[in-house]
């Protein structure tokens, strides 16, 4: 059952290092041939690779708050997923801080009566001069029954 | 911004990509990639448990391979948004196929930009996933 309380909830910052080998393992996973992704120096990393934030968030205790949220495993899902890229996407070599916070949680009663309860977490991304680069937005929602 | 900015010529879209029925297999290199090892996607068991005919397909993965294709069309360094939505559950077998157009242009900052909208449609021709792109235009 989704804690309130979780709202504006903060995780501590996580670094997270953008490698080639990660790059062309995940390219490959979602079956892409672009060289884009797959030959050079420093390939650009696919829209969706941020995800991979997981392995680097492990490494760091307290950097998720989402554990906070505590939302159903039974009644919960991913509902929406969205990366914002501030000019074009990272590439290859790049060291990103990233930083989640609980940003939102919305109630909503879907039209078969339901209760419907969003919550939306926002992790930003920044370069080592603190620059906002990417920014990964998880929306879950977790149903009454 | 007028609509008749959307009859301006543009890239065109590539031809649907039909996927190759999806496997246990795509789930779980997706699931070694990304990190995610939620165990409904790979155990068939759990799977059966949770209510689930099958292990339930990765959402990510189908949204990834969805963006790969967008991205093959329009540019992988030109992407500044991507957004995706669930709307039907699929499985092992499922074939999919993802498809795209133009929705939109428009600038942010005086920069063109393209929105894209691409489904994955399964063979009901339901649609399994939803995601929206923008891209820098040109």
């Amino acid at each position: 059952m989704v804690n309130p309380d979780a709202l504006n909830a903060c995780g501590a910052p996580f670094e997270m290092d953008i490698e080639r080998g990660k790059i062309d393992e995940f390219a490959r996973a979602v079956r892409s041939t672009d060289p884009a992704h797959l030959s050079g120096e420093r390939p650009v990393i696919p829209p969706t690779f941020l995800t991979t934030m997981f392995f680097w968030e492990k490494r760091v205790e307290g950097s998720s708050p989402w554990a906070l949220v505590e939302m159903s495993e039974e009644r919960g899902m991913h509902a929406e997923q969205e990366y914002v890229f501030h000019g074009p996407p990272p590439r290859a070599g790049d060291r990103l801080t990233g930083t989640s916070r609980v940003a939102e949680i919305t109630t909503r009663t879907s039209r078969s009566g339901v209760g419907l309860m969003f919550v939306k977490m926002i992790t930003e991304f920044r370069d080592d001069t603190g620059r906002l680069v990417a920014e990964a937005i998880l929306t879950g929602v977790e149903k009454d029954r | 911004m007028t609509p008749t900015d959307l009859h301006t010529p543009g890239p065109q879209a590539p031809e649907p990509w039909v996927l190759e029925p999806l496997t246990r297999t795509d789930f779980v290199r997706y699931q070694g990639a990304s990190g995610d090892m939620n165990p409904v996607h790979h155990d068939e068991e759990f799977a059966r448990a949770a209510g689930y005919p099958a292990p339930l397909a990765v959402g990510m993965f189908a949204a990834g391979v969805m963006n790969s294709w967008a991205t093959a069309w329009l540019g992988a360094d030109n992407v500044r948004r991507t957004r995706m939505r669930w709307k039907k559950p699929a499985f092992p077998g499922t074939q999919l196929t993802i498809s795209g157009e133009i929705k939109r242009r428009f600038e942010v900052d005086g920069e063109g930009r393209l929105e894209v909208e691409v489904t994955a449609t399964d063979e009901d021709g339901d649609v399994s996933v939803i995601a929206w792109l923008e891209f820098v235009d040109g």
